[in-house]
C-alpha cells in the first residue's frame, strides 16, 4: 500500500463520535483505503457468519430427524423388515435398541442409546477404546466400548439381532448392519450403508442379489470362533463350507476380503463375540 | 452492453448459455447428471446462490476494495452455498446424499464467480439478480437436458419412473453404460453444442489463426 492512499483516509469530521458516525465515515472512504481493505472483510465474515450459524441452529432438528430416519431404515433394510406403505417409524417400533457393553458381553441398563449414538457421532473419547493391533482385522484402530444393538422379538422370544459392523475395504470404512437370527448365528440379512469403494465392481456390495447370498449363512464354526468369509470366486456348494463361505464378487477380491475382516473382528472376542456366546447360552437353556 | 432487462434473463438460456456457450460448470454438470432428481436439486441451488449472490455484491460493490474484492466475493458465495447445503440436508435428504460433496463445490463454480467479476461488480442490484437468475436457469436447462439424456439412455428412467423398462427388470432395453460414466457427458454436451452451433450460427467463434497455403515458389523464397 502506498503512502499517498494512507492520506485518502478522510480526517475525522468534527467531534462526531459513535457507531453510527464511524460506520458514515467508513462508507464514504474510497474503497480502496487500506482502513476499509481490512474492515469490509471483516464486517462481511461477521454478517456470513451469523447468517450461516443461524441457518444451521434452525436447521438442526429437521437434519437430525432426517439422519434418525436413516439409521432406523438402514437397520430395518438389514433386517427385511422394509415394506412397502409402511412408515418407516410405524415399522421400527417393534424393534427394541439396547446398548452391549462389548467387553463383558452384558447390556449395559445405565446407558440410553440415543446418548450411545451421539457419544459414537461426535467420537466422545469417553466411550473409545483402543483396539490391539495384533486383533485388529477391521482395520478400525479404536472402537465404542458400547454398541447399540436392534432386538427383534416374537412371542416374547428373541427372533432376530441386528449389529452395527464396520471396517476398511480396498479405499474406503465401509458400515453396515448384520441381522441374526435369534439363534445368534445364523445371518438374515446383511447390508453396507456407506462406503466408497469401486463403482461396478467392490461396490457391488449393494447388490441386492449378492446379498441375498448371505441368507441362512452361519457364523461361527464348531469350536465357536467366527469361520464366516467371502472366498475369492465360487464358494463351497456342499458339505462343511458351504454352511460359512459365500461368493465372492468377480473384480472385487479386496472388498472382499475386508468384508472377511470386518465380519471376523466383530464376530470375535473383541467385537460381539461375548455377547452373542451369553445369547446363545441363554438360548439353549431356555430349549 | 445489454441492458434490456428481459435480454439479461433470456440471453444466458441458449445464445450466451453458461455451459454450451461460456463453456463454464463443466466439472459438476459431469458429477450430478446421472439421474433427473440431483440434477434439478443442484440446478436449483446453484440458481438461487447466483442470483442472491449477485444481488448482494452488488448492492455493495462499491464498497468493496479491489484488493480484496475475491475474498469478499467468495465469502458471501460460500455462506450462502452452506446455508444451501444444510437447506438441502434438512428438506431432501436422500437427494442430498446422492449430491455428496457437489453442492458444497458450488462456491468453485466457474460459473458463479465468473458472473459475478464480470456482471454483478459493474451493474445495479436488479440487473445482477436478473443476470444471475438468467444464467442460473440456463445453466438448469443444460444439466437437465444432459440428466434427461442420461437417466433415460443409461437406466431407462426418468426422475426415478421406469420408461424403457431394461432387460434386468425383464424388459426389452439394454442400458447404454457410458451413459452412466462420466466421459459420456463429453459426449453429450459435444453434440449439443455442435446441434446449438448448427442452428445458432452466430455462435460459432473465428479461428485464432488460420493456416496459410503457400505456394511452393513462395514457401522457397
Amino acid at each position: 500500500m502506498s503512502a499517498g492512499e494512507i492520506d485518502d483516509v478522510p480526517e475525522p469530521s468534527g467531534n462526531r463520535r459513535g457507531f453510527g458516525a464511524g460506520l458514515r465515515r467508513l462508507l464514504s472512504a474510497p474503497k480502496n483505503s487500506p482502513a476499509k481493505t481490512l474492515l469490509v472483510p471483516l464486517l462481511v465474515s461477521l454478517v456470513s457468519a451469523v447468517l450461516v450459524a443461524g441457518a444451521a441452529i434452525a436447521l438442526r432438528p429437521q437434519y437430525q430427524a432426517n439422519l434418525e430416519r436413516n439409521r432406523q431404515e438402514n437397520v430395518l433394510a438389514a433386517a427385511g423388515l422394509l415394506e412397502a406403505g409402511q412408515s418407516i417409524e410405524t415399522l421400527f417400533e417393534q424393534i427394541e435398541p439396547r446398548v452391549v457393553d462389548l467387553a463383558t458381553g452384558d447390556y449395559a441398563t445405565e446407558m440410553d442409546p440415543s446418548t450411545v449414538l451421539e457419544a459414537q457421532r461426535v467420537g466422545d473419547p469417553l466411550v473409545s477404546v483402543a483396539v490391539p493391533p495384533e486383533l485388529d482385522l477391521a482395520v478400525i484402530k479404536k472402537r465404542s466400548r458400547y454398541a447399540v444393538v436392534y432386538l427383534l422379538y416374537e412371542r416374547e422370544r428373541l427372533k432376530m439381532i441386528i449389529l452395527p459392523v464396520y471396517g476398511y475395504g480396498l479405499w474406503s470404512t465401509m458400515y453396515g448392519y448384520v441381522a441374526l437370527a435369534g439363534d445368534a448365528n445364523t445371518i438374515v440379512g446383511l447390508r453396507f450403508y456407506q462406503h466408497g469403494e469401486t463403482p461396478g465392481l467392490g461396490a457391488e456390495i449393494d447388490n441386492p442379489q449378492w446379498q441375498r447370498l448371505w441368507q441362512g449363512k452361519k457364523i461361527y464354526g464348531d469350536a465357536g470362533e467366527p469361520v464366516i468369509e467371502v472366498v475369492k470366486g465360487q464358494a463351497a456348494r456342499s458339505g462343511e463350507a458351504a454352511t460359512y463361505q459365500v461368493d465372492g464378487i468377480s473384480g472385487a477380491t479386496l472388498t472382499g476380503r475386508g468384508v472377511t475382516n470386518l465380519l471376523r473382528y466383530w464376530f470375535g472376542e473383541h467385537g460381539f463375540g461375548p455377547y452373542l456366546k451369553k445369547l446363545r447360552e441363554r438360548a439353549e437353556v431356555m430349549q | 452492453m445489454r441492458l434490456q432487462p428481459k435480454t439479461i434473463l433470456t440471453d444466458p438460456l441458449i445464445n450466451d448459455n453458461p455451459i454450451t456457450y461460456q463453456i463454464l460448470g463443466l466439472c459438476s454438470a459431469l458429477a450430478v447428471t446421472t439421474s433427473m432428481m440431483p440434477a434439478l436439486l443442484m440446478s436449483l441451488a446453484v440458481t438461487a446462490v447466483m442470483s442472491i449472490g449477485g444481488a448482494v455484491i452488488s448492492a455493495i460493490r462499491h464498497q468493496i476494495p479491489d484488493n480484496v474484492r475475491i475474498v469478499v466475493q467468495l465469502t458471501i458465495i460460500a455462506s450462502l452455498v452452506i446455508v444451501a447445503d444444510q437447506i438441502l440436508k434438512a428438506y431432501a435428504f436422500e437427494t442430498s446424499r446422492q449430491l455428496s460433496v457437489f453442492v458444497a463445490l458450488i462456491v468453485t463454480n466457474c460459473i458463479v464467480l465468473g458472473r459475478i467479476e464480470t456482471f454483478a461488480m459493474k451493474n445495479g442490484v436488479g440487473a445482477s439478480f436478473l443476470d444471475g437468475l438468467g444464467n442460473g436457469l440456463g445453466y438448469s436447462l443444460a444439466l437437465m437436458s444432459i440428466a434427461a439424456i442420461r437417466e433415460l439412455f443409461g437406466s431407462g428412467t426418468l426422475f426415478g419412473v421406469t420408461a424403457l423398462p431394461t432387460i434386468a427388470d425383464g424388459g426389452w432395453y439394454y442400458p447404454n453404460g457410458l451413459m452412466i460414466l462420466p466421459p459420456g457427458v463429453f459426449f453429450i454436451v459435444g453434440l449439443m453444442i455442435w446441434a446449438i452451433r448448427s442452428w445458432r450460427v452466430e455462435q460459432v467463434e473465428q479461428p485464432e489463426f488460420r493456416i496459410r497455403h503457400v505456394h511452393r515458389t513462395e514457401a522457397s523464397s
